[in-house]
């Protein structure tokens, strides 16, 4: 196994030049082990956090600018400072619910080094004095959860959790807790109704966020395990060093999931904000570009909640901010890459699908308009779309996320990128979200679904003629 | 079917002493009673209403809103095939048409000796490795038909199929219901304080040793 390899053991992950920050285990087959663990520098990071007072803990996260890697992409040392003081007990719980379409890295590193995760956790309980964590962990990873279950066993049996960590007086209690299948059990606010025991529906906020009004109704962190999975890293060097890694505003590395139709599709650690999606696309060391020599036609950047970019916008780095004015986010880092021979109309029908399956059913715009959606495009792509069809689609949509959406440039019809976020009518964004492929496809793609609903109306409808270039129908 | 067995509710018991509220226990446990059934049925769920201290009625609405928990009877192997966007690219769809086709039953049906069941299923978290399935939550990646069929033909042999990942080399893939192979235990001395919300009004010892100290 060399650089540019996959990993037979851990599928998907390709060993790439460059510092390894979350991933440096991956190579080792036994990563997940305690003996591979404490034989690399496992819990070192705990030891220098419990020589520090939890306030210059906190406070090196928070000068190291980690970034929330679950898709907002919020510091996690101010998102820590949220809890208002004086009320406790304070809750942390580890969003490992990862479904988001086109997301694979969350998954790997749960499997292949638990014991980072847990240690990460360690370290945030102390900095900022939380009771308990719980490890949320989606209910369709049997691997992940068997793996935590060895790793969090073997980690109480060494002292490293439970009572009084390593002599210190530092005391807290990790549980693996497991999902059941759904993916708006993501959302932070979804995932404590689910950790109550409840339907997983997300609560209404503001006011209360859940770092002030969280689980039981506690100040609750709810982090994502990569973020999570930096913190022993951070404590092992400093909030410098993590710095020398990535852009200014987006330091250090990042897990990105190519997936789809190019030459070597796969899981990256790369430097966020100095890498860009070309780099990452085209790369050799990445994934070589598109397969069978075909062309890119559009790629959807941040999992399928992000709207799509297509092939004049290769050149954005892989930075929060650039991106959000670009039309779209870098979300959970999960780029799904289309070529010239996909359909535009069934791949907005797929991921619309999607929303339509996973919506909760709390907020009416979303339960009705995600499916009114799928059908429209259901029947557009088989065929039997009828005039007024895409107006109506567009409608919907409007009717969940108003005004005009985050959507990218287009320079040949001059038309200008419409920054992200979308507003919304919804209590979360799982409903403008399914907004995202159909603005997206309509606005680059709406010939593709113009000439299917002529040809619908054709064969359907002889006696109607449509003019595809006025778009309107002829009588004949 | 039936409600949990003696040495099920012993473990329930102790899944439930790990939560400040009972009722956070309540996921955890209908898998308990799947893993026990292959599905969860009516008297399970009234079981751990009274296990939790919640009626039956609320243990079936949490139940029916996560789609892993079935209410009938399905396959020994549940067979979940990704058709989401990056599968379908690579042929996601076309899988899940073979295999409809080999086993003679649409998505969401079982086949008549009750050996497996097939799901149309949403990301499942492998997708640079499409298109990919899972069987009882054990991952087959980069599938051509013919992985497949050899799948299903190891599985009606009883054997483990090579193209199924499972933690250690060799090991079964257990019946539909259970998850992992481990579980976490917890022994009452090794917990630090596990005790309802409600209990504690001050901040941790070694936050407020930290503040004296400076």
């Amino acid at each position: 196994m060399a650089i540019g390899d996959y990993v037979p053991h851990a599928p998907g992950y390709v060993e790439t030049p460059g510092t390894k920050i979350v991933t440096s285990r991956f190579t080792y087959e036994d990563s997940y082990t305690m003996e591979r663990y404490e034989a690399t520098g496992g819990y070192e990071g705990l030891r220098a956090a419990l020589k520090r007072t939890p306030e210059e803990v906190h406070g090196e996260t928070r000068d190291a600018t980690l970034l929330g890697r679950g898709g907002a992409g919020f510091p996690a040392g101010i998102k820590w400072g949220f809890c208002p003081p004086e009320v406790w007990p304070r809750y942390l719980v580890v969003n490992g619910d990862e479904s988001e379409p086109g997301t694979y890295k969350d998954r790997l590193l749960m499997e292949r080094d638990p014991h980072q995760l847990i240690e990460g956790c360690l370290i945030a309980c102390y900095a900022i004095g939380l009771s308990q964590c719980f490890l949320y962990v989606r209910g369709e990873m049997a691997i992940a959860q068997q793996r935590i279950a060895d790793a969090l066993n073997e980690a109480y049996a060494k002292g490293y959790i439970g009572q009084n960590i390593l002599g210190s007086d530092f005391s807290v209690d990790i549980v693996l807790h497991w999902g059941a299948g759904a993916y708006i059990v993501g959302e932070e606010t979804a995932l404590i109704e689910s950790l109550e025991g409840n339907r997983g529906m997300p609560r209404l906020k503001p006011p209360f966020f859940p770092a002030a009004v969280g689980l039981y109704g506690q100040p609750t962190i709810v982090n994502n395990v990569e973020t999570l999975a930096n913190l022993p890293w951070l404590m092992n060097n400093s909030a410098e060093e993590y710095k020398k890694y990535g852009s200014e505003t987006s330091p250090g590395t990042r897990m990105f999931a190519v997936s789809g139709q190019v030459k070597r599709p796969g899981v990256y650690e790369v430097e966020q904000g100095v890498t860009t999606y070309e780099d990452l696309l085209y790369g050799d060391d990445y994934c070589q570009g598109m397969r069978d020599g075909r062309t890119l036609k559009a790629f959807v950047p941040g999992g399928g909640s992000a709207p799509w970019l297509f092939p004049e916008q290769v050149s954005l780095p892989l930075e929060a901010r650039p991106v959000g004015a670009a039309g779209t986010m870098l979300g959970s880092g999960a780029i799904m890459v289309m070529d010239d021979s996909s359909c535009a109309v069934k791949s907005a029908l797929r991921l619309v699908r999607f929303y339509a399956r996973e919506s909760c059913g709390k907020c009416t715009p979303c339960r009705e308009g995600t499916s009114w959606e799928e059908k429209i495009l259901q029947r557009i792509h088989d065929g039997h779309g009828r005039p007024g069809d895409i107006e109506l689609l567009l409608d919907v949509a409007d009717n969940i996320s108003p005004g005009p959406y985050p959507v990218a440039s287009d320079e040949s019809q001059g038309l200008e990128a419409v920054p992200f976020p979308p507003k919304q009518t919804t209590i979360c964004p799982l409903g403008p979200s399914s907004v995202a492929p159909i603005t997206s496809a309509l606005r680059r793609f709406r010939h593709e679904f113009d000439e299917k609903i002529a040809m619908a109306v054709t064969t359907n409808h002889p006696e109607i003629s449509v003019d595809l270039d006025s778009k309107t129908e002829v009588s004949s | 079917m039936s409600r949990l067995s003696d040495a099920n509710v012993a473990l329930a018991h102790d899944i439930i002493r790990r939560y400040p509220r009972p009722k956070s226990a309540l996921i955890p446990l209908l898998h308990l009673a799947q893993e026990q059934d292959g599905w969860v049925s009516d008297d399970a769920m009234s079981h751990l209403a009274e296990l939790v201290g919640v009626t039956p009625a609320e243990v079936k609405g949490t139940c029916t809103f996560y789609e892993m928990f079935k209410l009938h009877p399905v396959g020994t192997y549940m067979v979940n095939i990704c058709t989401n966007l990056s599968c379908q690219l690579l042929g996601g769809e076309e899988l899940l048409h073979h295999a409809e086709e080999t086993l003679g039953i649409r998505a969401g049906g079982t086949t008549e000796d009750g050996m497996f069941t097939i799901e149309d299923v949403e990301c499942i978290a492998a997708c640079t490795e499409a298109p990919c399935i899972q069987v009882n939550y054990r991952f087959g990646l980069r599938l051509t038909h013919d992985d497949f069929d050899d799948i299903i033909a190891a599985l009606r042999a009883g054997n483990t199929p090579d193209k199924l990942i499972t933690s250690n080399p060799g090991e079964p893939i257990p019946s539909h219901g259970t998850l992992g192979l481990a579980r976490q235990t917890m022994t009452e001395e090794q917990t630090a304080h596990i005790i309802a919300p409600e209990q504690i009004h001050e901040a941790p010892v070694w936050l407020t040793a930290a503040a004296k100290d400076n």
